[in-house]
């Protein structure tokens, strides 16, 4: 089977997009991504869109931003796999390339959220586990979901709430040299311990913003990248897991089991182990959930991944820079748009092209790790220069 | 933020529904919650216990279930005090979710009712109870002193 190269990527400016429409929006990924790739809409033969949001006027989204990048025809197909929509647009435009279907594919994560106000926001993303256990009752919200492990966390492996702190100060400051992402601000661990309770123990600044952006990412077959670009980046594997909705069926909260498998049938396609990465993009949609991601992908130890932040070996210099694009938690987290994001920071790191915030690349090796719901879904991307 | 509040923008035509859950193949557990007892399935084929409980077995395929009541006794394994309230949940005060191991090996999500948050731990013992206001039957976890 055929390698398959990343030859184009783009991203939108993520924060409150309210100034553009889903279409227009969608625009602003693909046209910098068919230039990066130096092609035209004519030359693209399959798109999945990422778009994990129900609340849109529009039943068929993705027909609509297809038409609108000059897409109609082609082959096209939404993905959904709540906030690893966007990994699994990209694993779909993979898959068509893969199995030798096509050359040329693109996947379009993009997601519009500031439309909808805060508390319906939070009923529609509080429905992420079972509604009818978990929701109808009982009033889960998203950031409770997380306070969970949080909570279970902090008290088996001594976890702060200052090393929690310390993820969104790290974020923080790679977020403010990104110019796409939504946040551009530095800010202190007293910033963010001094932030009203969210779900405790997470609090306002433990959490991602809920933000409008789209990233796109083009997908090539070897032959074919061949003749579009001197710098492809390759997708070495993709893992993929999921774990039961109900979060009291699961034996602990002290990790995301989803992460872990897919962790390891990605490592074990690619060949490679936790520490031959230069450089990781983690789901950081709430710190816990960074500290989470260091343990379960085998960053550091079990137990030790607010040691890993407090040390300052998660930041460009240090063991492993993650989520130096800002995360989540600065760069926003539009919800379909985050895994195609991603993969377009880690290309741009793999390309040696991120400016200020490029980590040293050694082994030329990049994960993007991108859960959706509680560890509901799972998706692992290795990526090679 | 660089970017400025849209200057134009208009309203799509509202829709608004609630979903029709179907529970009737569940009657057991809820009729239960009207009895005042919570009730966790078991599989006739398998012996699986399920909590939320399922009329289908996941493990051996099985659809025949028996009703086991189950005991109330558990311990609290991790906890959070929910803040921001979805829109349905906005005339509630703040409210504590808990997870308990019980007696029987399933775990239950529930409202620790009338929390106090100090008396919160994990590995606080609590009494799972069935719970039936005017707001739809419920079950709720206590705490034992």
């Amino acid at each position: 089977m055929t390698r398959v190269a990343i030859v184009g990527v783009g991203h939108s400016k993520f924060g409150d997009r309210r100034d553009v429409s889903l279409p227009e929006l969608g625009f602003e990924a693909s046209k910098p991504a068919l230039l990066d790739a130096n092609i035209t809409p004519e030359d693209v033969e399959f798109l999945s869109v990422g778009i994990a949001g129900t609340w849109y006027e529009d039943f068929l989204p993705a027909v609509v931003v297809s038409e609108y990048l000059g897409l109609a025809g082609k082959g096209l197909m939404r993905c959904e796999a709540a906030c690893a929509t966007g990994s699994a647009a990209v694993a779909t435009a993979y898959n068509m390339v893969k199995t030798g279907q096509c050359d040329v594919t693109m996947a379009l994560g993009i997601e519009k959220m500031m439309g909808v106000d805060g508390p319906t926001m939070t009923e529609v993303i509080g429905r992420a586990g079972y509604y009818l256990w978990e929701f109808h009752n009982f009033g889960m919200t998203f950031p409770g979901y997380y306070a969970l492990h949080a909570t279970q966390h902090m008290k088996k492996y001594g976890t702060t709430e200052e090393q929690l702190a310390k993820v969104a100060v790290k974020n923080h400051k790679y977020g403010a040299m990104n110019p796409t992402a939504h946040f551009q601000r530095p800010i202190t661990v007293d910033d963010a311990l001094s932030s009203r309770v969210v779900a405790w123990p997470l609090k306002l600044y433990d959490c991602c913003p809920v933000s409008d952006g789209a990233a796109a990412v083009i997908l090539a077959s070897e032959e074919k990248a061949k003749t579009l670009t001197d710098s492809p980046v390759w997708v070495e594997s993709i893992g993929i897991s999921s774990d039961t909705a109900s979060v009291s069926r699961r034996s602990d909260f002290l990790g995301l089991r989803a992460t872990v498998k897919a962790a390891e049938k990605a490592f074990k396609m690619a060949n490679v182990k936790p520490d031959m990465f230069d450089v990781a993009d983690v789901h950081d949609c709430f710190t816990i959930a960074e500290i989470l991601a260091y343990e379960d992908l085998g960053f550091c130890e079990k137990g030790k991944g607010g040691q890993l932040v407090e040390d300052g070996q998660t930041e460009i210099g240090g063991k492993i820079p993650v989520n130096v694009d800002g995360g989540l938690k600065a760069k926003g987290h539009p919800l379909g748009a985050t895994g195609t994001s991603m993969i377009v920071g880690l290309t741009h790191q793999l390309r040696k092209e991120a400016g200020k915030s490029q980590a040293p690349i050694k082994n030329g090796l990049a994960l993007a790790h991108n859960v959706g719901g509680t560890g509901h879904y799972c998706y692992v991307t290795i990526l090679r220069s | 933020m660089t970017l400025k509040p849209p200057k134009r923008t208009l309203k799509s035509r509202p829709i608004t529904f609630a979903s029709e859950i179907a529970t009737q193949k569940l009657s057991e557990f809820w009729s239960g919650l009207e009895k005042g007892e919570v009730y966790a399935s078991k599989c006739r084929k398998c012996g699986s216990i399920c909590f939320p409980p399922v009329a289908d077995c996941s493990r051996c395929l099985g659809s025949e279930q028996e009703w086991i009541k189950l005991d109330g006794k558990g311990e609290i394994e991790t906890y959070t005090h929910i803040a921001i309230r979805p829109a349905s949940f906005k005339e509630h005060e703040a409210y504590t979710v808990a997870v308990a191991k019980m007696k029987e090996g399933v775990r239950v999500l529930a409202w620790i009712a009338d929390a106090n948050p100090t008396e919160v731990k994990i590995g606080t013992k609590v009494k799972l109870v069935a719970k039936n206001p005017e707001s739809g039957l419920t079950y709720a976890f206590t705490i034992c002193n």
